[in-house]
Parts: structure tokens; C-alpha cells; sequence
């Protein structure tokens, strides 16, 4: 089939919703969305291979619970993209919003610009599914919060807010799994409690080459440039931070 | 049904023009309608600034009252006091959809120091602004079913229960031109969804819209009425409008102090602060405890002169801003300003705790 394009100007968010998963159903894969504008759950729940390039803002969670599908934003997203999502990959060319990747469980979101809050909170990791979330620009506090697998990588290149720093507080706050990459360095009393930055090993030279050569085809950057940051990593000092907590 | 308990958050929008031109509410309208999702019917609302130029000089009394009787009450005690110039009923369209909506006039008043109340005529922190929070707050507190919903001068808050869409078409809100306006879509958890808990919340010049929920309204409420303000309008909300005038207007604290107060750094952070930053910042939140906000926010608040954002320490709620040109935008979601400004110069979302604060350049 053709690829379908849609003019989502005014369309309200469900009925534009519809009209994607009854094209869906009839077979079409590829899919153009113009003048979106804050409409919510985009390919939320969509578990076929689809395609989808957004031009515009999408709304609140986007790519929700998808399995599959390959989404691009052409502008910024809001909050909540890809919550809960499962496989496939969301790529923003702009900035994203609040709680990106919230317990995120496998595919790949890459965001060329910055990023709010609480991103990556209780991402998870199983056998094969090992979610990945690179971003471009800056982070804000609970960076990774609760993380229990997967990857984070954060460049901190390609701000907006070129006045504010590289991440903010709690950034791995009761982090029991997985791994957080930051180019460039982070003070120790901006992680959570226990945690400290770590130097890379080859083998964390390998993942962060692989995962980034992906992110700059995707977004068109230099590689080389990237790489040549210093990078450091924060991961989990145990897999139960909180073990004792209640246990007096 | 006057009140309903349901889940999920509200909806805010704003904007200035720095340059003080004006704008129809069409322009809000479109930015708060566009987030309809974020609330359930239950209250939405507009305040704006300028709107009222041919009454410039007169605080503009709303007034809202369930029962005819409320008003007569209301209107004689507020033509007791004070000195009306103009008074009449708010211009509204009867809609189907609203069948229960309550009195709404306005008066434009000004202080007549013959007809001072009583004990006001010897008091010591006499003065117009002062004295009218007073009438504000005794209309409220003493007469049964009447509201003094919006007190300042050259501006105005319109709302109640509905929709913004509702409340826009209801109270004719293309008709105003502001140059500040604020709006809110209101999604209540907590409190009722009843007429005077729409938001903004305004007293004198201040308003306030606030998606979140304040949990410390408890010790907030207690510490405004040792300086004489009384909540009754059963919203959290309502303890932020006071607390400006507390803070900014008769405390004459700095806005970039006020804002610390209402949502301070962490202990934490404080602690990694330089020694001066520490020792402002630790007596801040000393002297001013009663009067932090606590638990998630994000407010946009104005007065005739500014329009100022602001989240909660930890950013519990979103907050997105943009500018273009001379505009400054602010709303919960960046699809709202882009509905009314499709191509900002600049979007951005404010750090937690960090206010973002637009000052008016040129008074109109």
C-alpha cells in the first residue's frame, strides 16, 4: 500500500486515533501525520511494524505501550513519550518533555535536544529486551530514578538551555540495575545515595560506540565528535538499594 | 450534582505582552480550550489586565452570590463602606448547558473616608488596599452565599463551573481586551467543583491558576489568618492569592524572595550552597515555613505589572514557556502556545523552583 498522510489539524485526539488504527488494520504500514498539534497516545498500543513521521507536537505519551512500530517526531515532543513501551523506536528532533521512557522495557528512544524530569524512571531489562534512551541535550533531576535495566546516555551537546547544567539532582536515585553513560563530568552529591561515577571499561566502550553510531545515522551527527568526550557511568552499588530500609 | 471527586490534573495558560498591547480573549481561549482533556467540566476561568480602562482608577468588585437575597446583603454592605461609581450585571449569554449559575455583578468602587467602617477610621495600617481586603474578606466570611471573587483595579477574573469553552462563551470573554491574561481548565481531586472554587483565585491586584494541589493549605490557611485573611472559597489555591498580597504587597518582600518561600531549595541543596546563599536561604525557610507550598505545582500568577511561572521543588507538574517577539507564553503543555503562536523564537520548560518572571516594560 501507499504511504497515508494525514492532515491531523483539529482532529480531535481520539478520532485521529481511529483513523490511524482502522488504516492500520487494513494493512497500511507507512504513515505521514501533518500539523499535529498536542493530539495524545499516538501509536499508543500499536504492536505492528508501522511507520510513522510526525510534523508537529505530538501530545502526552506517545508511542504509549508500543511494540514495534518506528515513529519521528520532526519538532519537540510533550510528556510521557514512550511510557511503558516494548519495542521499536521513537526519534525526536527536537526536545521531549517530563518522563520519558517511564518504565520503559525494551526499543529505543533518541532525542536530539534536551529533556525534562524523572526520564527513564523504572526503566527494566529482560534477556534480549534492553531498552535504550540517548539524549542529545540536558536532563533534569530523577534522571534513570528507580532504574532497573537498560541504558541511558546522556551528551549533554546539543541544549537549548546552554546556562543550565548537564543534569540535575537524584540524578539514579534507588537505581538497582542497568546504566546511565554521561558524557562529560558529574558531581557526586548530584546522584542518589550511594552511587559514584565510575570510569568505563572496554566493554562499555563497545555498547556506547554501538548504540551511538545508531543515534547519529538517525539524527545525522557526527560520531567521532560525540566520542570524543570523556564519558563516565553511574550504575547500581547493589540490585537491592533499599533492602534494610524497612527491616529494623 | 455541586460537587464531584475525580482524578487527574488541571490545565493552565498565560501570556504578556511585554509592550502592554492588548488582546481579545479569543487568544486564551484558544490556548486553554486546546487542553480540554486536562479537565472534567468542573471549573475553568480567565483573569485579565487592562480591561477595564474607563474605570481605571476604581477597584472592579466581582461579586457572586447563590441567592438574590446574598446580593442585596452583598450590595448593601459594599454600599456601606464604600463608595460605588458604577455598578452592573456582568455581562453573560445564557447557555443550555449551564441551567444553574449564580448572581454575577460588578461594582466599581473607591474608598469614601466617610463611610470608613468603625474601627478603621483609628487603625494603623489603614490604607485603601488594606482596607478593601478587609471588605473582601468580611463579604465572604459574613454574608451567606455571596462572593467577592475579583478586587483589582483595571482587570478581572471570570469563571465558575463549566468547561473553558463554557465559561468563554458564558462570560463573553472575546469581548475583553488585556494585555496579561491568565486561564485555567480545572480537573478538581480534592476540593469541590462549585463557582467560587473555579480558578483564578485574585485578590486586589493578584490572581493566580494552578494545576497541582497544595498540601500544605492546612498551615498555609492558620498563617494567613494571624494577618486577617479568611479562605472560603474551599479551594487550596485560594491561600497562593493571599499569600502574594501577604508577601509582595504588605511584607514588600522581593518577587525572587517570595518564590524561594513558596517553593524552596531542599535542605540538601542548601547545604551545598556558598555561606551567604545558605544563610538567606535557611532564614527563608525559618521564618517563612508556614508559608511554603508544599506538594506538586505549577502556578502562573500575574499583577498589572508582570506575569510570573513557577513550579514546586522537585517539578511534579509541567510547565512549558515560549517567546515571540514581545509575547511571553506560558501553559502546561507546549501545544497550547503553539495553537496561539505556531512558531515561537523560543520554547523552553522552566527548571523546579525556578521562576520565570516577565515584567511589564511600558504602562499602558
Amino acid at each position: 500500500m501507499e504511504m497515508r498522510e494525514i492532515n491531523a489539524k483539529g482532529i480531535y485526539y481520539r478520532d485521529l486515533n481511529q483513523i490511524i488504527r482502522a488504516a492500520i488494520k487494513e494493512g497500511e504500514r507507512e504513515f505521514i501525520l501533518k500539523n499535529v498539534n498536542g493530539q495524545r497516545y499516538i501509536v499508543a498500543g500499536v504492536n505492528v511494524p508501522i511507520k510513522m513521521e510526525i510534523y508537529g507536537t505530538p501530545g502526552q505519551d506517545l508511542g504509549a505501550f508500543m511494540k514495534g512500530p518506528y515513529v519521528r517526531v520532526h519538532g519537540n515532543a510533550q510528556d510521557g513519550v514512550g511510557n511503558t513501551m516494548d519495542e521499536g523506536k521513537i526519534v525526536i528532533e527536537g526536545s521531549a518533555g517530563d518522563v520519558v521512557g517511564y518504565a520503559m522495557r525494551g526499543g529505543k528512544i533518541y532525542i536530539r535536544g534536551d529533556v525534562g524530569y524523572r526520564v527513564g524512571i523504572h526503566m527494566k531489562a529482560f534477556k534480549e529486551k534492553v531498552p535504550v534512551i540517548i539524549i542529545g541535550g540536558k536532563a533534569g533531576d530523577f534522571l534513570g530514578e528507580y532504574m532497573a535495566g537498560g541504558i541511558i546516555i546522556l551528551l549533554g551537546m546539543f541544549s537549548a538551555i546552554a546556562d543550565k547544567p548537564l543534569t540535575g539532582i537524584c540524578l539514579g536515585t534507588g537505581m538497582h540495575g542497568g546504566v546511565i553513560y554521561i558524557r562529560g563530568q558529574v558531581s557526586p552529591h548530584l546522584l542518589g545515595k550511594g552511587l559514584s561515577p565510575c570510569e568505563l571499561t572496554e566493554e562499555d566502550r563497545q555498547i556506547l560506540h554501538t548504540h551511538l553510531s545508531d543515534y547519529c545515522h538517525e539524527l545525522q551527527l557526527d560520531l567521532e565528535e560525540i566520542l570524543q568526550g570523556d564519558f563516565c557511568k553511574v550504575v547500581p552499588v547493589t540490585h537491592r538499594p533499599y533492602g534494610n530500609l524497612y527491616a529494623y | 450534582m455541586w460537587w464531584q471527586k475525580d482524578i487527574a490534573g488541571c490545565g493552565i495558560a498565560g501570556f504578556i505582552h511585554k509592550k502592554g498591547k492588548l488582546f481579545s480573549g479569543e487568544v486564551i481561549r484558544k490556548a486553554i480550550v486546546s487542553m480540554e482533556e486536562r479537565g472534567n467540566g468542573l471549573g475553568a476561568g480567565f483573569a485579565a489586565y487592562g480591561i477595564y480602562p474607563q474605570y481605571k482608577d476604581q477597584y472592579a468588585l466581582h461579586v457572586m452570590c447563590t441567592s438574590k437575597k446574598a446580593l442585596e446583603e452583598a450590595e448593601k454592605f459594599i454600599k456601606d463602606h464604600v463608595e460605588v461609581v458604577h455598578q452592573e450585571e456582568i455581562p453573560t449569554t445564557p447557555l443550555k448547558s449551564l441551567p444553574d449559575v449564580p448572581y454575577l455583578w460588578r461594582y466599581f468602587v473607591q474608598v469614601n473616608y466617610e463611610k470608613l467602617e468603625g474601627t478603621w477610621k483609628a487603625r494603623a495600617d489603614f490604607d485603601e488596599d488594606n482596607y478593601i481586603v478587609w471588605l473582601v474578606m468580611e463579604v465572604n466570611k459574613t454574608i451567606e452565599g455571596a462572593y467577592i471573587f475579583s478586587s483589582g483595579k483595571d482587570m478581572g477574573t471570570f469563571k465558575g463551573v463549566g468547561t473553558p469553552a463554557q465559561m468563554a462563551d458564558f462570560y463573553r470573554i472575546e469581548e475583553y481586551e488585556g494585555y496579561i491574561w491568565i486561564a485555567h481548565n480545572r480537573f478538581p481531586t480534592n476540593t469541590p467543583g462549585w463557582w467560587g472554587g473555579a480558578h483564578p483565585f485574585t485578590l486586589l491586584d493578584w490572581s493566580i491558576v494552578h494545576n497541582g494541589e497544595i498540601s500544605s493549605y492546612g498551615i498555609n490557611k492558620r498563617y494567613l489568618e494571624m494577618f486577617g485573611y479568611v479562605c472560603t472559597l474551599l479551594t487550596d489555591t485560594e491561600v497562593v492569592a493571599y499569600l502574594l498580597d501577604l508577601l509582595l504587597r504588605r511584607q514588600k518582600l522581593p518577587l525572587r524572595a517570595v518564590c524561594s518561600i513558596f517553593a524552596p531549595p531542599l535542605w540538601d541543596e542548601i547545604d551545598w550552597m556558598p555561606e551567604d546563599e545558605k544563610r538567606l536561604y535557611t532564614a527563608l525557610r525559618m521564618v517563612y515555613g508556614s508559608a511554603l507550598l508544599n506538594g506538586p505545582f505549577a502556578i502562573l500568577f500575574a499583577s498589572h505589572n508582570r506575569l510570573v511561572g513557577l513550579n514546586d521543588r522537585i517539578k511534579l507538574r509541567p510547565l512549558v514557556v515560549a517567546t515571540k517577539d514581545e509575547m511571553v507564553f506560558m501553559a502546561s503543555e507546549e501545544s497550547a502556545i503553539r495553537e496561539i503562536c505556531p512558531f515561537p523564537d523560543k520554547v523552553w520548560a522552566p527548571k523546579a523552583g525556578e521562576p520565570v518572571v516577565v515584567e511589564l516594560e511600558a504602562t499602558t
